[in-house]
């Protein structure tokens, strides 16, 4: 079977909106497919990958930080990477480095390289298809 | 591969970001060989109105001294073989039927809009 390769353009800030969830929803099946998988960071989804994203307790649901376990970004891509590349495949993460520096954000996980638009270019001129999710 | 921008969501953080930051993309990525399009939609036809400004931004002592130019981008676009389109329904709807507009931008009708969309390759919606 032919390896498909896709790339997903994400724009949304992480913990501001279920459309980062969706797509990461939509990673996770392609990712267990194997496929070759990009991922463009346009403006705050840069901040999906900022290394220093970090766990809290939430007094209101009376959990200490363990038991709370909360979501991070991070944790999901990195959770994405090793499960592309446990099935054959690979997810190649890029954000597009000006957004970066605007927010202070260089502090990035394994695996996220700094880009730009050319990237997204190559990355889908490579791709059998692309799909932006943007902020709206 | 021809790829068609759609851009619908307008002055999305174009303070802060002193343009739109799919314009600017576009731009970006057409210096870059790739061949785009562009199609407004929604309040982003707004994008094509020559006469709008958006300078004089100032909190306490700090002022705006590169605004956005969204006009000139758009312009610019246009400079670089970018086709722009907008949707004349949605000009219509927000009174600009006879407004000014970016010299170069072309209107589309809706019932024109599927042959356009079959132009291209890929469509991508922001």
């Amino acid at each position: 079977m032919q390896t498909r390769t896709l790339t997903f353009v994400l724009m949304d800030a992480p913990f501001e909106s279920a459309r980062t969830t969706t797509a990461m929803r939509l990673l996770d099946i392609a990712a267990r497919r194997g496929y070759q998988l990009n991922v463009f960071a346009y403006e705050g989804a840069v901040g999906l990958t900022f290394a220093r994203q970090a766990a809290h307790p939430n007094a209101a649901h009376g959990r200490d930080v363990h038991e709370e376990n909360h979501p991070l970004p991070r944790d999901w891509i990195s959770a994405l990477m090793e499960s592309a590349s446990r099935n054959g495949g690979a997810l190649r993460w890029v954000n597009c480095g000006l957004c970066v520096d605007e927010r202070g954000v260089g502090e990035a996980i394994a695996g996220a390289a700094r880009g730009s638009p050319t990237d997204l270019w190559q990355l889908a001129e490579q791709s059998d298809n692309t799909l932006v999710i943007a902020t709206k | 591969m021809k790829t068609l921008q759609i851009i619908r969501t307008a002055y999305r953080a174009t303070i802060e970001e002193q343009d739109d930051t799919v314009v600017w993309i576009t731009r970006a990525m057409r210096g870059a060989g790739a061949e785009l399009d562009v199609l407004l939609t929604g309040d982003a036809v707004s994008y094509a109105v020559q006469a709008q400004d958006s300078s004089g931004l100032a909190f306490g002592g700090w002022r705006q001294t590169q605004p956005p130019r969204i006009a000139g981008d758009i312009a610019a676009l246009l400079a670089k073989g970018v086709s722009v389109y907008y949707l004349a329904e949605h000009a219509g709807e927000r009174g600009l039927e006879d407004v000014p507009l970016v010299q170069g931008v072309q209107p589309l009708r809706r019932a024109e809009l599927p042959a356009l969309l079959g132009r291209y390759d890929r469509v991508w919606q922001w």
